[in-house]
């Protein structure tokens, strides 16, 4: 029996990387993964709102989680903002009752409550442990040999922890090891990207860019992995941006875990969303991705 | 039956100070209680357990005739025999006094004046009512075994053992390491004196091996205890050795000759130990332990080298475990703490990259007889241009333990003393607060400053190699938020000394169930008292003295050994001790012999008359808690002090304004 999940795209996954979301509908099948997509879903206000308005922005994701609520599933998330968003608001609303309250006098005008106990998870928890990396590894059809890939986490994804050690993780490099590519040692793996910071103090998010670019550089990774379309975004499309401010020269692709696993299971590039990358792909990761057609 | 139709309470309600009357309307509760039945007198007072609080029940005791007293105050665990003594001294037998707990049970606790006034009323009612019920009972004497059990030998069981042996009295010391010593034996110096801590140890531990009034057990644990104070029955697993304590002379030939190596446990792994091994030079008893995971023969069958060459013929491959039965009169537990496992705390990368040490590590690594001979030194041979502290390492933080370890602070300025001392090294402290807190630590610190040590307040937020510039290549980097200059800050350095906190052994909980004593939520043994009983457990008897109550330094933990040992020999001064006499008792008429009560008593103290057919309590055994008189199906057993006469007319006190 395939396990089931209400699937919760999120804005981003549905624009800017609509190549994650090629790639996990890709993806989903052979793992055999269900991801029912949320009816009527709305955006969870990002990192950004949170700070604006914090009520309005826990009635947002509570809108999400009631209406999730009606089906029974666990909630799956690919995105880091969405998937932090959706735990803060499910500890929050559990920790203080007036809040609670509060969210549900706004739920009541659309006739939604929400009182809590929807589990939410990252894709990637649910690739890593709920398939299991043994099954992964049965799956894999073109091991990604000799692919240096740095498996970077991103900060979203572990702080409001799913049971990983928030400061040393180890399920990602765990992941990329079951579809044999060569993980490298990544010591900013927990590091913060800039996030949302990139549209409002360019010159810090570009920082912080740099240095991951660099760590991965330094330890000769060929890809850097994500798991988070805004990790994705500012590690990719600033990259030329990086260069030509710190004068640097980084050509490392930025591909979501979820388009590696796919190379691993033989998908093509298309299906993969490849073709969308501003990066290119050099070496034996190349050669698995294939010449564009 | 034994209601007194004529029952005469006085009613006594305590202020406490504001500690009742800031929330309870102790007037009011007065003026209730006045309508009570069977309430001859109610007053209210500041302080009841006072001198003149006390002499007022007396007075009236005499003068109004009182025949039941309640008290209205505080938790009876500490007042209950305060105000027992003043019913007595008036000639009224303690256990027709009865105590309401409208502080921690109310006052404490509730916010509201007029709900916490309520429920002050309705603990009285339930006390007035109880107290019609009560019957006189009479605590008996039992005497005391002048033996002592003292488990732990670090140095506050050292001490402990000293202490009570010194009076002339017998001493079991058990330990379950092969030597005595614990954590103090492998420290380099001691703070704030920087006397090495070898040196005043090591004489203490000859003492205990030679003293004529200390049994010696190491290598040994304690399986099971039973009885009860004055008269514990201890078994004691005595773990094979294999070798003879008795025929072993201590030449050291065995040790010399094995050919087979294990991580020191004494050298926190950082230098290897022989398969048979004394764990260091001093050890007390300098008898040899085989570490039978480490010796080939018990893998393979071949070998014996050491029992060959043994010239005593002392190695016993054939050894087994023993049980051995002791009887003691107090049990005084000083188990020690465990350090944290840096491990678990994953910023720090402690066992993923080399140069990051515990304290216990360090430790070693100055200490003259340690793995390098007291030099310090990083794996490659050459000496550190810089050192990084990082204090704080599971304590004070809620993801570990939320308490102050206490002795951190202090080990760290004696790390970077020997630093200075010994390195041309520059030496930084990442803590959160300096806390110098005893007899000449801050004068230390003070000192410390002085010698060009660098303080950085902040968390270090993790330790790293990767480099982010030249300076920093092929080093670690510590990286912290400096609160004092407001910035996070990168610092290179070539040594990570991890200040390790306390924290309970890993097995307290096991222990602490074995002697029935409680932990709290730290982890630490409870102590009767925190400021008045501090060496005292709930269990008559049991004492615990030493880091086993939470971290303590040296100085404080040999203070609470010498403590433990007074209070062991006052019991032992007069020979015998009160005991409870709210204990159970089985009406034979009733008692259908099903012996459910048997199995259940935690005491042991039910036993089974088969001629009778009968179950019977052992009253010096019983400790009056009342899980069989709960269980009995035939209703034959009644606890003494809590029968079901006295419980329901509480009850029904409690609910006086409930109404159907």
């Amino acid at each position: 029996m395939s396990p089931s999940y209400t699937y919760y795209p999120g804005c981003s996954v549905q624009a800017t990387s609509r190549d994650y979301s090629e790639s996990i509908r890709a993806v989903a099948g052979p793992l055999g993964l269900e991801l029912v997509e949320l009816d009527d879903w709305n955006c969870c206000g990002a990192t950004a709102y949170m700070n604006v308005n914090e009520v309005l922005s826990f009635c947002l994701t509570a809108r999400n989680l009631a209406l999730a609520a009606k089906h029974g599933r666990e909630v799956c998330t690919a995105c880091s903002s969405c998937y932090q968003n959706l735990c803060k608001t499910n500890r929050y609303l559990e920790s203080y009752p007036e809040l609670r309250e509060k969210v549900n006098r706004a739920l009541a005008e659309a006739q939604l409550s929400y009182e809590g106990g929807v589990e939410t998870k990252h894709l990637l928890e649910v690739v890593a442990r709920d398939v299991g990396l043994a099954r992964v590894q049965e799956l894999v059809r073109r091991p990604l040999e000799g692919v240096r890939v740095a498996a970077y986490y991103g900060c979203q994804t572990l702080r409001p922890t799913g049971g990983e050690d928030p400061e040393r993780p180890t399920m990602l490099e765990g992941l990329v090891g079951a579809l044999g590519a060569e993980v490298t040692s990544f010591p900013l793996k927990t590091w913060c990207c800039g996030g949302s910071l990139m549209g409002t103090n360019e010159k810090v998010a570009l920082r912080l860019c740099r240095n991951l670019l660099a760590c991965a550089a330094d330890v000769k990774a060929e890809v850097i992995c994500v798991v988070c379309p805004l990790c994705q975004f500012n590690l990719e499309v600033y990259q030329r941006r990086v260069n030509r401010a710190y004068g640097t020269h980084f050509a490392v692709p930025v591909l979501y875990f979820t388009q590696l696993i796919g190379l691993a299971l033989g998908l093509r590039r298309r299906e993969l969303g490849l073709q969308r990358a501003i990066v290119p792909p050099a070496g034996p990761l190349a050669r698995l991705v294939g010449v564009p057609a | 039956m034994s209601e007194s139709s004529a029952a005469r309470v006085g009613v006594y309600i305590c202020h406490c100070g504001t500690n009742i009357a800031g929330k309870v309307d102790v007037e009011q509760v007065a003026e209730r209680a006045r309508t009570m039945e069977g309430v001859a007198l109610v007053k209210d007072y500041k302080f009841m357990c006072s001198d003149p609080g006390q002499d007022l029940i007396g007075e009236d005791i005499a003068r109004e005739k009182l025949d039941r007293v309640v008290v209205a105050s505080c938790s009876p665990l500490m007042h209950e025999p305060t105000f027992r003594a003043a019913c007595e001294r008036a000639g009224l037998n303690g256990y027709l006094m009865q105590m309401a707990n409208i502080r921690e049970h109310c006052s404490w606790v509730t916010v509201d004046k007029e709900a916490a006034t309520d429920k002050a009323t309705a603990l009285v009612a339930g006390a007035v009512a109880r107290s019609r019920h009560l019957r006189p009972l009479q605590r008996r004497r039992v005497d005391v075994n002048p033996a002592t059990l003292v488990v732990g030998g670090g140095v506050t069981g050292i001490q402990t053992a000293l202490d009570i042996a010194d009076s002339g009295r017998r001493v079991y010391l058990v330990e379950r390491d092969p030597t005595i010593g614990g954590h103090m034996a492998r420290f380099d110096k001691t703070f704030p004196t920087l006397d090495c801590a070898a040196c005043i140890l090591t004489p203490k531990m000859v003492r205990v091996g030679q003293h004529e009034n200390i049994t010696l057990w190491t290598w040994s644990e304690v399986e099971r205890v039973s009885g009860y104070v004055g008269s514990f029955r201890v078994t004691v697993r005595r773990r094979a050795r294999y070798v003879d304590e008795a025929t072993c002379n201590g030449c050291g030939v065995c040790q010399e000759k094995c050919p087979y190596k294990a991580p020191s446990e004494f050298e926190s792994g950082l230098a290897k130990r022989k398969a048979i091994y004394v764990p260091f030079p001093q050890a007390v008893p300098k008898v040899p332990v085989i570490d039978p995971a480490a010796c080939v023969y018990f893998k393979t069958g071949k070998c014996k080298a050491c029992q060959k060459l043994c010239p005593t013929g002392a190695v016993d491959f054939e050894q087994q475990d023993r049980l051995v039965e002791i009887d003691v009169g107090n049990i005084v537990l000083c188990t020690g703490f465990s350090s944290f496992d840096a491990a678990r705390l994953g910023a720090y990368r402690y066992g993923e990259l080399a140069e990051v040490y515990t304290a216990l590590e360090f430790e070693r690594l100055c200490n003259a007889s340690g793995p390098t001979g007291g030099e310090i030194r990083l794996k490659s041979g050459e000496e550190p241009r810089a050192v990084g502290i990082v204090h704080c390492v599971g304590s004070r933080d809620r993801r570990f333990n939320e308490h102050c370890s206490r002795v951190c602070c202090m080990y760290a300025l004696k790390f970077a003393h020997l630093l200075k001392e010994k390195t041309r090294a520059e030496v930084y402290n990442f803590y959160i607060d300096m806390r110098c807190f005893g007899k000449g630590y801050e004068q230390f610190y003070g000192r410390l400053l002085d010698e060009d040590v660098r303080f950085v307040r902040g968390r270090a937020a993790s330790v790293t190699d990767h480099a982010m510039n030249e300076g920093e290549r092929g080093r670690l980097v510590i990286r912290v938020e400096d609160t004092l200059v407001g910035q996070t800050r990168r610092i290179p350095v070539d040594m990570v000394i991890l200040a390790t906190g306390l924290e309970a052994q890993r097995d307290a909980d096991e222990v602490a169930r074995r002697f029935n004593i409680n932990v709290g939520k730290d982890g630490f043994f409870i102590e009767k008292h925190p400021k008045l009983a501090p060496v005292a457990t709930a269990t008559d008897g049991v004492f615990i003295a030493g880091a086993c109550q939470g971290p303590k330094d040296i100085p404080d933990s040999v203070a609470q050994a010498s403590a433990a040992a007074a209070q062991v020999l006052t019991t032992l001064a007069r020979g015998s001790i009160e005991v409870e006499a709210a204990t159970s008792v089985v009406d034979a008429e009733r008692c259908s012999g099903c012996r459910l009560c048997n199995t259940l008593c935690p005491y042991s103290a039910i036993t089974f008359d088969a001629e009778r057919g009968v179950s019977a309590v052992n009253d010096a055994l019983c400790k009056g808690c009342g899980t069989c008189a709960a269980a009995c199906p035939s209703g034959a057993i009644e606890a003494r002090h809590f029968n079901d006469e006295q419980m329901f007319a509480e009850i029904e006190g409690v609910l006086h304004d409930v109404h159907a």
